[in-house]
């Protein structure tokens, strides 16, 4: 019966593959496996979203819109864009602790960081330290490439050129007397971003690799100088700065300011009354957006967000529903024997 | 009988024992008079005339090099460069060299629209102004479609250059120096004398120098190249094209929208924004039209470069799986099925009508002499009565004649015993008239006799004379060699009347060692009959034998011999000779001066011969039938064999209710003369739902004969009529316009509309007696008017038009030449591997590639729609979702595998049931897996699972912030989240989608995740960025991101929600509309099991029809080898060499006028 092979050359190979009979697992969406699938599911959900919401309850957040577009607002007078150097105070009151490590954030809402055109806007070959992009910025750093004398902005673009430069002093008000909070500025950026991403260029003193280059356009101290109390905080590794270049996802947006992890702030912000002396120094009522200060404290989740908790809670019912209509069906539908 | 066929033809209708014209002639030809055919034989003089060779066209000189090199045959080439009219013979079937491969490949590959668009994208994004994605986005995934493409076509060509240099290389003999000598084929020159011997390959165009038909033969690879520059041609998958067509209007419209909104927000947010200045002072609306240009970029994902190399991937190994299947390969013959095109498998899965020849393809076309009626005693069929099989009817034993061929068998040792005796005068005779008349060469192979016949009844008729102890030994021009029972005879051949289909007879004038001179005669019984003496005997008892043979669907012949005296032979010699040398008309007068010897016959008996059915033949029809393809057979045969053959194969059953040419030509003229009657604007307009034709319930089959299909459809030839008339000296009648002919080409179309939608309410219709050209006319027309998916079927040389015709022809590659497979697109041995072609192969591939597409847009709509919903949040500035390089490798690495191997594998039920259950061939038949509303499921899933990845995240990361409080919502980890659920959404859904999970399946799905995690961790690496610190700017966000549960939970989420309500649809749609597939699947392993269980196929009865069917001899359609035997030179030596199939031979003569 089998021939030998020289006999049928032509004789195709008798493997599974070529036969397409390899060993197989054909499954089917069973009512055995799918509505208790659901079932076991739809617990699942339910689990997680109560525990991401009794989570998210439990963090404490403050957040304080300080744009001053209303005429009560202290910070009215300084939202006039005429105004240069103008500082405002925020008043506001804790009513129990509110418990550490408590984390300050600067808030921008209706700003646009993930706009397209403005995000490619920056170099990252000059801010990885490479001195060859100092003098030949990207060209997509337009309009802010090269300043009026033909010289090359360092560090180059939008994002940086933008960068939103707050001094915030946060002050406890106990019997009277103004306590400032310590903050800390430190390691308040990606460590990715500080020890990688972001480098200055080995040469010391600094100041002389941006010789003939320029500051961006908007800012008042070149990169070298960027925080004057502490030499090592300069450049592209100053924590402001790398926290401001990570751009927001979206148009409303937080990011890291300070820390409270000091002294007696270690365990938190006591109760009491507090006073944030606010520079106001970043216009944004022309494009109505919003700027405000957070205090908030995180979890293992993190921030506070309940929408996770409450998806979760909705989808792991539906799917228990779920469960119970396609059985409802499936009994209702026993399929008759077919031929 | 011409003249009178001439005569009665059309007034009273069509002969349905005429083949209506002949294949290859068209009406422009018939204006060439024939008599121009003569050829000048080589070696002889030139014609006095000389005739320069640019205005009239070639001259060749046989067997004189030099004269082909003369400074006239140049041809100008370029300035003072000169060619050679004259090409050599080297065949070039290769498309590169190895200077030409890239710019020639590119070039052909830049003719695809596909390609051209993106190239045109990759261009766009060169252009800063409104670069969304890097170049690299673009480029590389058609850098790596290219270079795939550019492997294939490498790899093909290849292949061609090895196949040109084998063949150039053959060897051949030359003659060259007065002597042959050998030479390879690409060494041959225009107008050597080439010597081929039997089973030699023709190496070029040639003249056939032994007879006068001029020869142009076509080598296979030149019909080969032409078919596969079709299959190219066909773009096949129309739905497909009409869909890609709508996603780029999609497109485009998507683009339009967000360029607009881009312009209403900059006018109202962004131009007020300080720190969005660009620098730049340009308008709003031209913003927006940047703004277009960026977001087609970004979408066009949605038509991913990648789709048409995965889809040439699975066409390419779907073919190599009908390649590699062992159920079609035919282990006899050592022959595997063929895909010979690539890009017709899905079209397998859909086919609605098959065209089948008949000889060869439902029969295996090797005849077998079965039984006999000698002066009205049947042999062969040795039962009683009662049907108890008598001793007699055993296998003949041969031994006692040294000639016998060993392979014949014959069951009645009667019919031997009586020849033995040598008692019996008729049936000596009887075998003596087939081992005599006849046009077999023989030669001597290793001392056996080997018989050259023209058609294989004919081969049959003489092995069956030979062992019967008639052995036909050598033939020269005008003598006849047996040896009749051991005695060495010569017969004197005087004349050879040769068979044409008009005659259906062929005779020999035989004078006998004794001085006798004979008519031997042999053919269809229906001529044979007009022409008996009245004095002749055995009349109605071969009749009734006639009558059962043909019952059995065997194909008879009437034998008969006439005893011409010395003084009639002379009168009607010297009419012969006449006859053969007039100019005019020769053809016809011979047939008149044949007609006046051939009458007054004495009949002798009759042969059956059986062609039989092919294995499995009629279990494949009913399978068929079942699958709801409906099966046309065209043959050339008789009425009376089709219509019993198809009766034996099942095709046509007693319940069946036949209707033949008169009755539908009657339907149809009523059908017309009421849509003459009616207003022409009501029946022009929208045409009302047509009633049927057999209103009457049952079935119906059609057996219509191409005479009356020419009559039906309005395609008689006007101009051969009047010219036959005119050859004969007759008038044209005058023309009537009441006789049936339209009235103009609207009416012909509806009366073909009619006539289709007639045949298609039929089970099964049979053409029988129709040409090869006829055959391409009723495909054609279904596929015209049906708009269906047609399949043509057939194993020769009359089958290749209609092959060519259909969607989808078929080669069976087997008895006749090769012309068949070389000009189908599937080609195998057996009839039977059809439905394993068709229900398995066709389905499998058709189900797949309808996975695929289906799969392949939605997750292209998921990963591109992303962009979309993010435009509203990042101020329609074509911002894109995710990071640069996983947009690049998304459709290359990601996600591809996975879908491209259910695309190659996936089986819903297996190939056993496949078969069982042919029902689970009707959504494949009805489109039902990708149309418009698969389509738009698959849109409008991609458009939910899109909305789901975007705003489950944009939720999640809403004024959130991480784990350790550091920015917690910048947009790289929002990039790697909403990727990340991507990715384990899309592999999620095609593991849902995989009804068949082998090992490579769940490698492929876990390495996609694996290699998305790999490559992108890779990608955020230190590493990388420190090389390249401009193009990897997410350094260290897979890391950041992923760290974090809370977005891990957001991606759980986000995949659940994608996927738990597909899961919970796709349920409740199987309880509630369950198709046959999902019924068959839910109960696959009861079935399984019952299929292990049941007992192998027992043999099907073999069904007879009740009614008498006269059955006859099918000739073939053209004459044997009458005028080389009498022309006589080829006998002299040793037999002609082969000869290849004769309807090769007509077919070059035919073709002659082009040389």
């Amino acid at each position: 019966m089998v021939k030998e092979e020289n006999e049928s050359p032509n004789r195709p190979d008798n493997t599974a593959f070529t036969q397409q009979r390899l060993p197989a697992w054909q499954p089917m969406l069973s009512a055995g496996i799918v509505i208790p699938g659901f079932v076991l599911i739809g617990l699942a959900f339910i689990g997680i979203g109560v525990a991401l919401l009794i989570t998210s309850r439990n963090i404490q957040v403050l957040e304080l819109d300080y744009t001053g577009t209303e005429q009560n607002s202290p910070c009215f007078q300084c939202s006039d864009p005429d105004q240069q150097d103008c500082v405002c105070t925020l008043q506001f009151s804790i009513n129990s602790l509110f418990e550490g490590p408590v984390f300050f954030y600067y808030g921008l809402s209706n700003y646009f960081q993930n706009y397209r055109r403005y995000g490619v806007s920056r170099d990252d070959g000059q801010l990885y330290g490479d001195l060859s992009y100092f003098k030949e910025p990207y060209d997509q750093c337009e309009p802010y490439r090269f300043d009026r004398n033909k010289r090359p902005i360092v560090p180059c673009g939008s994002v940086a050129n933008c960068i939103a430069v707050y001094t915030f002093r946060l002050f406890q008000i106990v019997n009277g007397q103004q306590k400032e909070v310590p903050l800390d500025g430190k390691g308040i950026a990606w460590w990715t971003d500080y020890n990688i991403k972001f480098r200055n260029p080995t040469v010391t003193p600094l100041r002389n690799a941006f010789n003939s280059t320029a500051k961006p356009l908007f800012w008042p101290r070149p990169a070298y100088e960027l925080d004057p109390s502490d030499p090592a905080n300069n450049g592209f590794i100053n924590q402001d700065f790398l926290v401001w270049m990570r751009r927001a996802a979206l148009p409303d947006f937080r990011k890291l300011y300070r820390r409270i992890t000091e002294g007696d702030y270690a365990n938190g912000l006591p109760a009491g009354n507090y006073s944030l002396e606010i520079a106001y120094n970043y216009p944004v009522l022309s494009f109505s957006g919003r700027k405000m200060v957070v205090f908030s404290n995180v979890s293992w989740m993190g921030g506070k967000n309940e929408f996770l908790g409450i998806a979760y809670l909705v989808i792991g019912t539906l799917c228990v529903v779920m469960s119970v209509v396609m059985l409802i069906v499936y009994a209702k539908f026993k399929f008759p024997e077919e031929d | 009988m011409t003249t009178r066929n001439a005569g009665t033809h059309g007034s009273v209708g069509p002969n349905d024992e005429v083949m209506p014209y002949s294949d290859d002639e068209t009406d422009d030809e018939l204006d060439v008079s024939t008599d121009e055919e003569e050829e000048p034989v080589p070696g002889a003089p030139p014609p006095p005339v000389e005739i320069r060779p640019s205005e009239v066209g070639w001259k060749v000189k046989a067997n004189d090099r030099a004269y082909h090199h003369l400074p006239e045959f140049d041809k100008k080439v370029f300035l003072c460069f000169k060619k050679s009219r004259y090409s050599g013979n080297v065949i070039k079937t290769y498309k590169y060299n190895v200077f030409t491969f890239l710019p020639l490949n590119l070039y052909e590959q830049f003719k695809r629209v596909a390609n051209i668009y993106f190239l045109a994208l990759l261009i766009l994004q060169c252009i800063p102004a409104i670069t969304t994605l890097p170049w690299y986005t673009t480029l590389i995934p058609l850098v790596v479609v290219l270079g795939v493409t550019a492997v294939k076509d490498l790899v093909d060509d290849l292949a061609r250059h090895r196949m040109d240099k084998e063949i150039n290389n053959r060897k051949c003999e030359v003659l060259l120096d007065g002597r042959f000598q050998e030479s390879k084929w690409r060494h041959i020159e225009v107008g050597d004398v080439i010597r081929l011997k039997k089973n030699d390959f023709i190496p070029a165009d040639m003249l056939w120098t032994c007879c006068c038909y001029r020869a142009q033969t076509q080598t296979a690879c030149a019909m080969w190249k032409q078919r596969s520059l079709m299959g190219e041609y066909y773009c096949i998958f129309l739905l497909k094209k009409q869909k890609q067509m709508l996603l780029c209007v999609l497109l485009i419209l998507v683009a339009a929208g967000l360029a607009i909104g881009h312009s209403f927000w900059y006018e109202e947010v962004g131009s007020n924004a300080w720190y969005l200045y660009d620098g730049r002072e340009d308008s709003t609306s031209y913003r927006g039209f940047l703004s277009f240009w960026g977001y087609l970029i970004v979408l066009n994902t949605m038509v991913p470069i990648s789709l048409y190399v995965s889809v040439e991937v699975i066409r390419l190994g779907q073919s190599k799986f009908i390649n590699w299947d062992l159920q079609m390969y035919y282990a006899e013959k050592d022959t595997p099925a063929k895909a010979r095109t690539t890009t017709l498998n899905e079209q397998l899965g859909q086919i609605e009508y098959i065209f089948s020849d008949k000889t060869g393809t439902l029969t295996q076309n090797i005849m077998q002499f079965k039984k006999c009626t000698i002066a009205g005693h049947s042999y062969g069929d040795p039962t009683t009565a009662e049907g108890v099989r008598l001793d007699r009817g055993k296998p003949v034993d041969w031994s006692w004649n040294r000639d016998a061929d060993k392979k014949f068998q014959f069951m009645d040792n009667s019919l031997v015993a009586c020849l033995r005796s040598k008692k019996d005068k008729e049936a000596m005779d009887f075998f003596r008239l087939l081992s005599l008349c006849h046009t077999v060469m023989v030669e001597s192979k290793e001392g056996e006799l080997v018989y050259q016949a023209a058609s294989p009844d004919e081969g049959a008729l003489v092995t069956a004379a030979r062992n019967f102890g008639f052995v036909f030994l050598s033939r020269t021009q005008d003598t006849i060699t047996i040896r009749e029972m051991e005695q060495e005879k010569t017969y004197e051949m005087l004349a050879l009347l040769d068979f044409n289909s008009d005659r259906k007879r062929m005779s020999i004038i035989l004078k006998f060692p004794d001085g006798r001179i004979r008519l031997y005669c042999k053919g269809a019984d229906t001529v044979i009959y007009q022409r008996l003496s009245p004095n002749s005997k055995h009349r109605e008892s071969t009749q009734s034998a006639l009558d059962k043979f043909a019952n059995e669907t065997l194909r008879t012949l009437c034998l008969c011999y006439k005893d011409i005296s010395s003084s009639e032979y002379e009168a009607w010699s010297r009419k012969h000779m006449d006859a053969q040398v007039t100019m005019v008309n020769r053809e016809a007068a011979l047939d008149q001066v044949y007609e006046m010897i051939e009458k007054n016959l004495m009949l002798i008996g009759a042969t059956a011969i059986e062609d039989k059915l092919q294995e499995g033949v009629p279990e494949t029809i009913a399978k068929l039938a079942k699958a709801d393809i409906k099966i046309w057979v065209l043959t050339g045969d008789k009425k009376e064999t089709a219509e019993n053959i198809g009766f034996s194969c099942s095709l046509l059953t007693e319940d069946m209710h036949l209707h033949y040419g008169e009755d539908v030509n009657e339907k149809l003229s009523l059908r017309q003369a009421k849509r003459r009657r009616e207003p022409p604007t009501e029946s022009r307009g929208k045409k009302k739902p047509a009633e049927p034709f057999f209103p009457e319930p049952g079935k119906n089959a059609l057996i219509i004969t191409g005479g009356w299909l020419n009559e039906i459809l309005y395609e008689k030839k006007k101009k051969r009529r009047r010219l036959r008339l005119r050859r004969l000296g007759k008038r044209p009648p005058p023309t009537n316009p009441q006789d049936g002919q339209p009235m103009n080409e609207w009416e012909k179309e509806m009366r073909q509309i009619d006539f289709v939608d007639m045949a298609c309410e039929c089970e099964s219709v049979i053409c029988c007696r129709v040409t090869p050209k006829q055959k391409a006319n009723v495909v054609s027309l279904v596929k015209k008017y049906k708009k269906a998916v047609t399949l043509s079927i057939g194993d020769g040389a009359n089958d290749v038009n209609m092959i060519k015709t259909a969607d989808i022809g078929v080669g069976i590659s087997g008895q006749e030449g090769m012309q068949a497979v070389m000009s189908s697109d599937f080609a195998f041995a057996q009839f039977r591997y059809l439905q394993r072609l068709l229900l398995v192969h066709g389905r499998w591939s058709y189900i797949r590639m309808c996975k695929f597409l289906r799969f392949f847009f939605f997750k292209n709509f998921a990963f591109t729609l992303v962009h979309f919903w993010y435009s509203f949040f990042s101020g329609y500035s074509a911002q894109v979702a995710y990071e640069d390089w996983f947009i690049t490798l998304y459709n290359l690495f990601y996600s591809s595998l996975p879908v491209l191997l259910v695309g190659l594998l996936d089986q819903d039920v297996n190939d056993r049931l496949s078969l069982k259950f042919p029902k689970l061939y009707l959504p494949g038949q009805q489109g039902l897996l990708f149309n418009y509303k698969n389509f738009f499921i698959s849109l409008f899933h991609g458009i939910f699972v899109s909305l789901i990845i975007f705003f489950i995240p944009y939720g999640a990361f809403l004024q959130t912030m991480g784990q350790d409080g550091e920015a917690p919502s910048d947009y790289q980890s929002f990039a790697v989240v909403t990727a990340s659920s991507l990715i384990f959404t899309v592999n999620l859904q095609i593991s849902l989608d995989t009804s068949y999970w082998t090992f490579v399946n769940c490698f492929a799905v876990l390495g996609s995740i694996a290699i998305y995690f790999g490559i992108m961790f890779d990608l955020h690496s230190a590493g990388i960025h420190v090389i390249f610190p401009r193009h990897f700017t997410f350094t260290g966000a897979a890391a950041n991101a992923l760290r974090q549960p809370y977005l891990w939970l957001t991606i759980i989420l986000t995949v659940g929600i994608s996927l738990l309500p597909v899961i919970c649809i796709q349920f409740l749609h199987k309880i509630i509309f369950p198709s046959i597939g999902d019924k068959i699947q839910r109960n696959r392993k009861r079935y399984e099991l019952e299929m292990q269980q049941e007992a192998r196929k027992r043999a099907p009865a073999f069904q007879r029809g009740l009614r008498s069917r006269r059955s006859g001899y099918a000739f073939s359609h053209s004459r044997g080898f009458a005028e080389l035997i009498a022309s006589g030179r080829s006998i002299r030596r040793r037999p002609l060499s082969r000869i290849g199939h004769h309807s090769s031979i007509r077919e070059v003569s035919e073709r002659a006028e082009n040389i």
